[in-house]
């Protein structure tokens, strides 16, 4: 019987995957749903001995399954935009049952675990350290140092959070993970809290992801290593706990607020979770594609990992093509190509055929690119230095219809709509830079208005309590350098 | 908000010892290892700007006006919740930081009425003060953007409003009631620019939502949006006078802020011993009754209680009553009068009535409520400890892991205390609750009990053996401090007692119907789980043996050596405000002030040369006694101050009896109360803001009240009682309450160093305070007990005699709420009635449905002693065959029920079990008809044109 990989990816089912898996079940072939392989353009497609077929819709199945070419991509292997990634992570993610235990250990799985066994806590830190890894929810923290910290603590009681409330804009990598091979999260989670002593964990998801939510609770009920003696007495246990749509709720201390039950506003730091985290006790708070990253570095070796990227950016990254792209989906490569390269060279440009004209990398509170910055490479220092930030890795592409004033005005309105209220430049900030920019693209004393836009600016950036409000700016100010001339038109006109 | 500003360092003083040393815009500064760089400036005199820190509340860092720039690290951090370091280098004013403080008000004042000189917090708004500070002086934003300006105001509670126009979202209020009260009652709703503070939830209002009205959140907001209805009718308040709460024994210190002789508010004051800043609805907004119409200002007399009142001149007054007190003491002996001392009254005043009693009337015949209250643990204390008064400050509960509360109701009772007590239960502290209600403590906001043991009312003595039983056979009780501290006799025999089969928690399930498992459960944790501290009310008190139940603990504590250090203790908490106060000036007819017994000859001695007279050595008669007295017709005039013993004593119908047979009843108080019905003589007494003098709360603490405007009637109560002395012919002339202080210390050698210079020094002093001990003592029996060692007493459970039966087959119990205080004689007059405006009868579902009972009906409450109709609530706080009412309204005649059953020892009623039944009815009883008759014929006042 002929075997037939399909994702039930919710990015797959959004586009027909379901129906499609259906349509070959019912011909008779032998269907297993996976994670998706991150082409999404290709999606749903279907997967036979390495072959890949799409994009299907239900009417294709029968001519796939009897040979015809129409669909047929070629081998896997051979697609380029998959060929040049360097998958890792994500290594399994499509090629297997998600919550099948046989086939994630046949798949390498539990690899990290045993070596952590072997080697003890104080070897995975310094293996975490060693391997350069830094924190991939956005702000690139040095993971063995914040692991250090925890397990320097003399508490009882810590705990793991895992960070799964992925809310940038043109993001999907977590959710990829999580629905595509959800063990491994879980042993990244179970090597953090060995490391540093921390007998609990929580995923704090997003209630915008129903299907990892299963997937995830299935996966927590059925992994092999969960809840059960490891070593020198150490037990790890994990629960999932589901956000209420708040995108404040990625910040890692509105997390743990919301965590705990209350309401997820912002905490002022320090003390910093790592001192004083989840109800109080020291807490490791990483994102899923960091925890996720640690499997591998034990079991491999860390050296392996370090070798891949430059300078302070370590490992490959999981890059997330959207926005006007052609070839949108997940590149997981390793840092130090450029924002040109992905975006051509995997993206294959915009989907609409006319030139780039902006890129925001690193979700709504990133800095769009100008054409001229596009040579720059995916690295946080490098990106910093260009006045961006990698972020989670979103890339969103523009083309050159973008109004750039407009992108500035929704930065202040997605921060009025997702700040928590707390700090006052966040709360009643982001309401009035909406209406200074209306003013200014309206033509009312436009310069006038640019300078209480730039001290309100400054107030936002150095006044507020988290990163939110800290961070709305850097759209704001890349669109006023680089797109200076789209907030004039209404003074032109 | 308040007019009388006390320091804020904006976020709390820190707990830790030692000191970190830093430099404040070049300032060498130390400070309190983990303050707060804005804490530490502050401390130094360098106030950081700052709109959401205070520092009653923990650190929040919302406002960001207090950003400051620390050498070597990025950004501006907020100082409020930035913990210094040592060696660290602030800047508190940079342009950077006035800049960025600008820019942030420009928001807040972007979103915000411009109505300053129309607002009612004009000038005592802290936004006003920052907008000042930051030198904003224009909004580029305008004011035709988004805003709250229309949100609609809140005014359902009736002693503030909610503005939500004026809020600034710092949330202040919303920690307040989470932090300060524990009640947990306002959220922030919306996010982003759409948070708003609300009580509770979307459409609901203050009235409607969980709010206590504490007053915390009023205190707490920095703007007019939770402001006082006075103060907005009225305006800011001009002066503000010091003194402390009239209701609870919690004692706590207010502001009284008035404008010229009109009190606006009363705020609580943070360096208050006892509240630190805290309030409740009774202290903070129930004080309307002082100038309520009810209010009688003059004195009057009359020869027959039918007659109606003559209303005449103070002179006069006492004339009549000396007269008459002279004759009845002419015809049947000077023991034929007595006199009961008010706890609602001063110590000082309480001191006076006595003095009266035994100097002039000649005899021991005083008493006073504390008969009724915590007489029993007068007894049981002194019994075991050697002092009549709790072992702790109540700050001490901070530093306990294990409360038990027993008998007491302290979110309705005591409800300052509860929210220290809540605090500490929320940092992780194990609650234990032996009480038959479930009331609030036992599962509230955050805080539940480990275990609830809901016991028959009348078996405390049970429980408490069977608690002592566990201690003692398994091991658990604390050998070196018994060995040290106690009577080690005393504990073999206790000991032997206590090991006893009978007194096992199986075989006292029988009395109690508390399941055994969880009585082990509950003292295995007491006696294990850390300092162990024991609070308790009238329920264990006001029993045939609660004199024997106060032994019990005191047991319990020495046993698991749980006294004599922080966290730990025996605590009652007290019910009146001068409670302890009058106890300790000698209300009782067996001992003078101190505790010492008349038969003590030194004591005597001293008062007979001080106050020139000879003084009985014999103990005189006790309320019930003087009421027995006068049925049986040898006693013949009491002199009641600040008490309405016909609504607050047990069996109405006997008290009554025994106030009509009274030749010369002569009643001061506020109001015409129920006593006054059967009164000759009415003396219109002063309210707490009308004089000076001190209270002294349950913790022992001695606080200054402070006259804040004249008495309506012209005198002060300590000058009615001089008046009275003088008009029988003795020297009383007092010009001050501190020179009645002065002979209190004089002669009390547990007062020697108590004076109103010390009070005004040190704020208030904790008793015993002399020689050894002249800052006072917080915590008692530290080194040794008083009495040296720890004395162990046999405590024997026997059932009450009065006990369920075919006819009367449920139980009574009664009780206080948080809105009404006592016999409501002040709350009653105040807007609380909107919390509660009848005594209603708790019923449980099941009682209720075996007798055809649905929510609200009319029911008959009857005993052996009386029968009044009440309306009937169905609750499940009850066990299934108890009932619970409260005695806070003169129409429940509540009283009338219970019965004259009492402790062995003191005498205190058994109000918390009555056996009765409880019926339908479709009308009031036959005794509340004829009371509503008597009671509306007695009060008439005559014309004075007639």
């Amino acid at each position: 019987m002929t075997t037939v990989l399909i994702a039930k990816d919710s990015g797959a089912k959004s586009v027909g995957a379901d129906a499609v898996a259906a349509a070959f079940d019912a011909a008779g072939a032998d269907v297993i749903r996976t994670g998706s392989r991150g082409l999404y353009w290709l999606e749903p497609m279907a997967e036979i001995d390495g072959v890949v077929y799409g994009p299907l819709s239900p009417e294709d199945v029968a001519g796939v399954l009897d040979g015809e070419g129409a669909k047929c991509i070629g081998p896997l292997a051979d697609i380029p935009e998959f060929a040049k990634q360097t998958r890792i992570v994500f290594k399994r993610v499509g090629a297997i049952d998600p919550t099948d235990v046989a086939a994630y250990r046949a798949h390498g799985g539990e690899g990290g675990l045993h070596a952590a066994q072997t080697m003890g806590p104080e070897w995975v830190l310094k293996a975490v350290a060693g391997s350069g890894l830094r924190g991939r929810g956005g702000a690139g923290f040095p993971t063995g140092i914040k692991w250090r910290t925890v397990a320097e603590e003399p508490t009882q009681q810590k705990y793991i959070v895992c960070n799964a409330d992925e809310g940038d804009s043109g993001t999907f990598a977590d959710r990829m993970l999580m629905e595509g091979d959800p063990f491994l999260l879980l042993e990244g989670m179970m090597i953090a809290g060995y490391a540093v002593g921390a007998s609990k964990g929580f995923i704090y998801l997003r209630s915008e992801y129903p299907d990892a939510a299963e997937t995830l609770a299935t996966a927590i009920a059925n992994a092999p290593f969960l809840d059960r003696d490891f070593a020198d007495g150490f037990r790890f246990t994990v629960e999932l706990r589901m956000g209420a749509g708040a995108y404040i709720c990625g910040e890692e201390t509105a997390l743990l607020e919301s965590l705990e039950g209350k309401r997820g506003q912002a905490r002022a730091k320090p003390p910093l979770p790592a001192h004083a985290g989840a109800f109080g006790q020291p807490t490791v708070v990483n994102n899923v594609l960091t925890l996720a990253a640690v499997p591998d570095i034990l079991a491999k070796g860390y050296g392996i990992f370090h070798s891949y990227g430059r300078k302070q950016s370590r490992g490959t990254m999981p890059f997330q093509l959207a926005g006007n792209i052609k070839h949108g989906g997940l590149v997981e490569v390793p840092f130090g190509l450029t924002l040109r390269q992905l975006i051509e060279d995997f993206g294959g440009g915009t989907r609409s055929g006319r030139p780039v004209r902006a890129v925001q990398v690193g979700g709504p509170l990133g800095a769009y690119f100008p054409e001229s910055l596009l040579d720059t490479r995916m690295e946080y220092e490098a990106f910093a230095r260009a006045g961006g930030m990698l972020g989670h890795g979103g890339v969103v592409v523009f083309d050159d219809t973008v109004d750039l004033a407009a992108q500035a005005r929704f930065a202040f309105a997605f921060c009025a709509h997702e700040s928590c209220g707390k700090c006052t430049p966040c709360r009643i900030g982001a309401q009035r830079g909406v209406e200074v920019v209306d003013k200014i693209t309206a033509g009312e004393n436009v310069d006038a208005n640019f300078t209480v836009l730039d001290d309100l600016l400054e107030v936002m950036r150095d006044g507020s309590l988290c990163a939110l409000g800290g961070l709305t700016p850097t759209p704001v100010e890349s669109a006023l350098k680089w797109f200076k001339q789209d907030f004039d038109k209404g003074a032109s006109e | 908000m308040t007019i009388l500003k006390e320091i804020d360092y904006g976020t709390p003083s820190p707990l830790n010892e030692g000191t970190v040393t830093l430099v404040i815009d070049g300032h060498e500064v130390t400070a309190p290892k983990g303050a707060s760089i804005m804490h530490a400036a502050m401390l130094a005199g360098t106030e950081i700007p700052k709109l959401c820190a205070t520092d009653r509340l923990d650190a929040w860092g919302s406002c960001r006006l207090c950003l400051v720039e620390i050498n070597g690290r990025k950004g501006t951090p907020s100082s409020c919740t930035t913990p210094i370091e040592p060696g660290m280098s602030v800047s508190t004013d940079t342009d950077r930081l006035r800049r960025l403080r600008r820019g942030v008000m420009e928001l807040y004042i972007s979103d915000h009425p411009l109505d300053c000189l129309t607002c009612a917090a004009n000038n005592d708004c802290e936004l006003q003060d920052m907008a000042a500070a930051t030198g904003l002086r224009d909004v580029r934003y305008g004011y035709e953007g988004a805003n709250h300006l229309d949100a609609e105001k809140d005014p359902s509670n009736p002693y503030f409003s909610f503005d939500p126009a004026k809020c600034i979202v710092c949330n202040r209020c919303v920690r307040a009631c989470a932090e300060v009260q524990g009640t947990f009652a306002l959220t922030t709703l919306g996010r982003g620019f759409g948070s708003t503070i609300s009580a509770g939830g979307p459409d609901m209002d203050f009235l409607s939502s969980e709010c206590v009205s504490c007053g915390a959140c009023v205190d707490a907001c920095p703007t007019a949006t939770l402001i006082e209805k006075p103060v907005e009718a009225e305006g800011l308040p001009d002066r503000s006078v010091v003194t402390t709460c009239a209701y609870c024994g919690v004692g706590c210190s207010f502001k009284a802020e008035l404008k010229g002789d009109q009190v606006l508010r009363m705020t609580p004051l943070k360096a208050g011993g006892a509240n630190e800043g805290h309030s409740c609805v009774k202290g903070r907004f129930a004080w309307g009754y002082i100038n309520h119409p009810d209010r009688i200002t003059s004195p009057m007399i009359r020869d027959k209680i039918t007659d109606p009142w003559r209303e005449v001149s103070w002179d006069e007054a006492f004339q009549f009553t000396a007269g008459r007190i002279k004759a009845i003491q002419a015809e049947h002996g000077q023991d034929a009068v007595g006199s009961v001392t008010s706890s609602r009254c001063t110590n000082e005043e309480t001191y006076l009535v006595q003095k009266l009693t035994r100097a002039v009337f000649g005899t021991n015949n005083v008493d006073t409520c504390a008969r009724v209250c915590h007489a029993p643990t007068g007894y049981g204390l002194k019994t075991a400890f050697g002092t009549s008064a709790g072992t702790q400050d109540f700050k001490s509960v901070a530093d306990a892991d294990v409360i038990l509360v027993i008998g007491a109701n302290p979110t309705d009772a005591h409800p300052v205390f509860a929210s220290r007590m809540k605090r500490r239960l929320r940092a992780g502290a194990k609650l234990i609750v032996a009480d038959p209600r479930k009331t609030d403590i036992v599962r509230s906001a955050h805080v539940e009990a480990a275990y609830h043991l809901p016991l028959r009312p009348g078996s405390n003595v049970a429980l408490i053996n069977a608690i002592a039983h566990v201690i003692v056979t398994e091991g658990l009780v604390n050998e070196a401090f018994v060995k040290d501290r106690c009577d080690t006799d005393s504990f073999a025999h206790w000991a032997d007692f206590v090991a006893e089969d009978a007194n096992s928690p199986e075989a006292a399930e029988a009395h109690t119907g508390v399941p055994a498992a969880d009585v082990r459960n509950a003292a295995r944790l007491y006696a294990t789980g850390g300092n162990g501290a024991i609070y308790y009310g009238l329920g264990v008190t006001e029993h045939s043996q609660g004199s024997t139940m106060v032994m019990g603990m005191a047991n319990l504590a020495m046993a698991t050596g749980n006294l004599g250090r922080r966290g730990v203790g025996v605590n009652p908490l007290r019910g009146q405000n001068n409670v302890q106060g009058a106890c300790d000036m000698g209300s009782f007819p067996h001992e003078f002030p101190g505790y010492r017994h008349v038969s003590d000859d030194a004591a005597r001695t001293l008062y007979e040369n001080l106050w020139g007279v000879e003084l009985s050595n014999e103990p005189g008669l006790r309320i019930p006694n003087m009421l027995d007295g006068a049925v049986s017709g040898k006693f013949k005039a009491l002199y009641i101050q600040g008490e309405d013993i016909a609504q607050s004593d047990p069996n109405t119908s006997h008290v009554v009896a025994g106030l009509k047979a009274m030749d010369c009843l002569i009643v001061q108080d506020l109001f015409l109360n129920e006593t006054a019905h059967f009164a000759h003589v009415f003396l219109p007494g002063s309210t707490f803001l009308e004089k000076d003098g001190t209270f002294t709360n349950a913790e022992r603490r001695i606080n200054r009240v402070r006259k804040a405007v004249p008495p309506v009637g012209g005198l002060a109560d300590w000058e009615i009682t001089q008046g009275l002395a003088q008009a029988l012919g003795y020297p009383m002339n007092y010009s001050h309450p501190s020179e009645i202080m002065a002979e209190v210390s004089l002669t009390t050698p547990t007062f020697s160093g108590v004076t109103y210079e010390t009070l005004e020094a040190e704020g208030s002093i904790q008793w015993p305070c002399n020689e050894t001990q002249p800052q006072g003592t917080p915590i008692m029996h530290e080194e040794s007990f008083v009495r040296g060692k720890g004395l162990f007493m046999i405590t024997e459970f026997f059932a009450t005699s009065e006990r369920s039966t075919r006819k009367f087959p449920l139980l009574l119990t009664t009780g206080r709420i948080l809105s009404q205080y006592n016999v409501g004689v002040q709350t009653a007059r105040t807007a609380n009635v909107t919390w509660h405006d009848e005594d209603v009868l708790e019923v449980h579902p099941h009682d209720a449905e075996q007798r055809g009972l649905k929510d609200g009906d009319m029911v008959s409450l009857a005993s052996r002693a009386g029968e009044t109709t009440l309306t009937a609530r169905l609750s499940d706080r009850m066990q299934p065959g108890v009932v619970y009412t409260t005695f806070h309204h003169a129409a429940g005649q509540a009283n009338v029920v219970t019965t004259d059953n009492s402790d062995w020892a003191t005498n205190c009623p058994e109000y918390k079990v009555t056996a009765v039944e409880v019926r339908k009815t479709n009308q009031e009883s036959a005794w509340q008809r004829s009371y509503a008759v008597m009671s509306s014929e007695t009060r008439r006042i005559a014309d004075p044109a007639e």
